[in-house]
């Protein structure tokens, strides 16, 4: 996993509420067996006027101009902010690998959706979570603001404003450190091997029943 | 004196291993369910890093998003998209290569991954169950605590036999009441995200409890759990009764004899104690609901049959803008293209008797350009053929199909062109979900039906 522990930048405004998992990648580019590729189709239903299919190089494409992300004063920016319950709807991690891939780091929102908020934290995409008042007032300033930038420091867990202001958000402490660290989960959960087979021992002992007439490859 | 705890606590209890060294749960996984599209990277993650399964029994795979509904004989190589087939060949060869038991194309056991579970007894009640899909939720109507995972976590689950997580908060849905005629879960469940919007089960688990979820049928918990994600809720789960316990005797891969008997003692303990905390409760009432329809692009934007589209507002604008909506419009005059009864939410048997039993000997509205079924599993169609549904459908202008998800999120085929608009047993109503630009509105089977019928939405108590 990436590490993350401070990112400054542009902010690229989506002032919608429960952006769901099927527009930050829609389903015909989950078809690929791979972890990459999909930064060119994030939001691709919004972004572009014609049908997208995997692959397609965005030079390529019609672009809608009415779409915020592809006005060129948002170009490049590495913070997103958006509407509550991001991330909501199907599981697909690879609306994460999208948004990372097409350049944030971040994502500012009232509130997250709990499978997406789960699947960042495996990826380094950090969901920054801000009263809504706050973020409906930065909606407005970046908005309104020719290169509005934010900086978020994990450390210090904190929003921080041009002027000044500082905005503090709350993270599970588990996510904060792998997340500053860049740790391999699967790592650090087999750290725990012996513990794991001292309980499946326990376990098989108390309920035989799911350890017996199991799926099995004939 | 032992402290009073809810379904989840007690599930989460009996499957807590240890507690990481960084403050994160680790949880035990009794069953790993895969499909082609969330597996590939897991794998080949696990590959990459020379690790292997931690308990390869507890995997069990299917292909059902990309599958084509038609030419089923055909196997793989009726898929016609390349990159389509690749991904079903692509589960075939990492179940092959890790020794996972997998129900192919041609399987008659193949179906949607949330239908074959319960099915084949895989899904039992105590169980911990992920899946790599968020409609994993399902399967807590047999009090599992199951839960959708993203790809990173299948393949933690594969290597670990454990998910790293938090505990959530305990939310109680309290249905009361006895259902009306003509009324279903879905419009139960399409009420209760209402309420809660479709944020307001975040962080939580939801218990459906109340005497009216006694009458419940095992198929009708499962529509009810499966859309808890829907209002934000990673697990849905029901308490078990007999209802439950009658469902599952005699499946494939339940337990049998002496088991059989322990495995039911253990079961029945699996509900929430009398005096449990819950940190938030709701209450529905069952006997005055109405069934319901989305009109928007989120599940929580619902009205009764008999309402309107509510009236335009800042909120609502874009939703109703997608969907071609004028606010205010009367719900029943919204006139239908395509009517899609099928996914995981709505497409086991029950469903199917509920949808032909309106039908009967009527047939489809003739501005209705395509009606289909595409049943949840093999057995649901073999079984749906058995009792002559299948012969109600064709004979009503509906098309057939063979198991998938098909049309719930058009991986395969079956999509809708921009501007259709469909009537749908699914789950989402999201933007751009059932094909690009197409227009998603929610409802039961049997309320589907009458759509199909009347051409336009209109109130299946009146067809009964």
């Amino acid at each position: 996993m990436q590490a993350f522990t401070e990112v400054k930048g542009l902010v690229a405004p989506l002032d919608r509420a429960n952006i769901d998992t099927d527009q930050i990648i829609p389903k015909q580019f989950l078809k690929s067996i791979k972890r990459t590729g999909f930064g060119a189709h994030l939001f691709d239903a919004w972004r572009f006027l014609d049908a997208g299919v995997l692959g397609m190089a965005p030079a390529t494409r019609r672009t809608n101009p009415e779409f915020v992300l592809n006005e060129p004063r948002h170009r490049g920016a590495p913070i997103l902010l958006a509407g509550e319950n991001f991330g909501c709807g199907s599981s697909r991690e690879h609306a994460v690998w999208a948004l990372m891939e097409y350049g944030f780091r971040s994502v500012i929102a009232p509130s997250f959706a709990d499978i997406f908020t789960s699947n960042c934290f495996k990826n380094g995409l950090l969901p920054v979570a801000l009263p809504a008042q706050v973020v409906a007032a930065l909606m407005g300033e970046c908005q309104n603001t020719q290169g509005f930038t934010l900086a978020i420091d994990l450390e210090a867990c904190e929003v921080r404003h041009e002027d000044g202001r500082t905005f503090a958000f709350q993270i599970k402490a588990s996510d904060r450190q792998r997340l500053l660290q860049g740790l391999d989960e699967i790592g650090l959960s087999l750290a725990h091997a012996s513990d794991i087979k001292s309980f499946e021992a326990r376990h098989k002992s108390r309920f035989p029943w799911l350890f017996e007439n199991q799926p099995c490859r004939t | 004196m032992t402290v009073a705890r809810t379904l989840y606590d007690k599930l989460w209890d009996d499957h807590l291993v240890t507690t990481r060294s960084d403050g994160q749960s680790l949880i035990y996984i009794d069953r790993h369910l895969l499909h082609e599209v969330t597996s590939p990277q897991a794998f080949e993650g696990l590959g990459l890093a020379r690790r292997g399964l931690w308990r390869t029994e507890t995997n069990i795979a299917t292909a059902d998003h990309n599958v084509p509904t038609t030419e089923r004989e055909l196997g793989v190589q009726g898929i016609n998209e390349d990159i389509a087939k690749q991904q079903v060949l692509t589960l075939q060869e990492n179940c092959e290569r890790f020794d996972v038991e997998l129900f192919d194309v041609t399987d008659l056991r193949q179906g949607i991954v949330h239908v074959i579970g319960p099915e084949q007894g895989l899904t039992l009640p105590g169980m911990t169950i992920v899946c790599g899909d968020s409609h994993t939720s399902t399967h807590g109507a047999f009090a599992a605590l199951a839960q959708g995972i993203g790809t990173s976590d299948v393949e933690h689950v594969m290597a670990t036999q454990t998910l790293a997580q938090s505990k959530a908060k305990n939310l109680r849905v309290w249905l009361e009441g006895t259902l009306p005629r003509g009324i279903s879960t879905k419009d139960v469940v399409l009420k209760v995200i209402d309420v809660l919007t479709a944020s307001g089960g975040s962080g939580h688990t939801i218990e459906f409890a109340g005497d009216g979820i006694a009458n419940f049928s095992m198929e009708a918990r499962m529509t009810l759990c499966n859309m808890a994600i829907e209002a934000g809720a990673r697990a849905g789960l029901v308490a078990v009764d007999e209802t439950t316990i009658d469902y599952l005797r005699g499946r494939p891969y339940a337990p049998q004899g002496e088991r059989w008997r322990e495995a039911v003692a253990y079961w029945r303990s699996l509900k929430s104690d009398a005096d449990a905390a819950f940190d938030r409760e709701v209450r529905v009432d069952l006997s005055d609901l109405a069934p319901r329809v989305t009109w928007g692009t989120s599940p929580d934007q619902s009205a009764a049959i008999n309402g309107h589209v509510p009236e335009t507002n800042a909120e609502n604008r874009r939703a109703l803008e997608y969907m071609g909506l004028k606010g205010g419009e009367p719900m029943r005059a919204i006139e239908i293209d395509r009517i899609f009864i099928g996914s995981c939410t709505n497409a086991r048997i029950e469903d199917l008797r509920a949808a032909a039993q309106v039908l009967g000997n009527r047939k489809v509205a003739a501005n209705v350009r395509q009606a289909m079924v595409v049943p949840g599993s093999g057995l649901v169609k073999a079984e749906a053929e058995a009792e002559g549904l299948d012969e109600v459908f064709r004979a009503a202008g509906f098309e057939w199909r063979a198991a998938g998800c098909s049309m719930c999120l058009g991986m395969n085929p079956d999509q809708l062109l921009p501007g259709e608009r469909c009537a749908s047993t699914s789950n989402r109503n999201f933007e751009g979900r059932q094909g690009q630009g197409g227009r998603t509105h929610l409802l039961s089977p049997a309320m589907a039906a009458a759509a199909a019928v009347a051409g336009h939405f209109t109130d299946v108590r009146e067809y009964l």
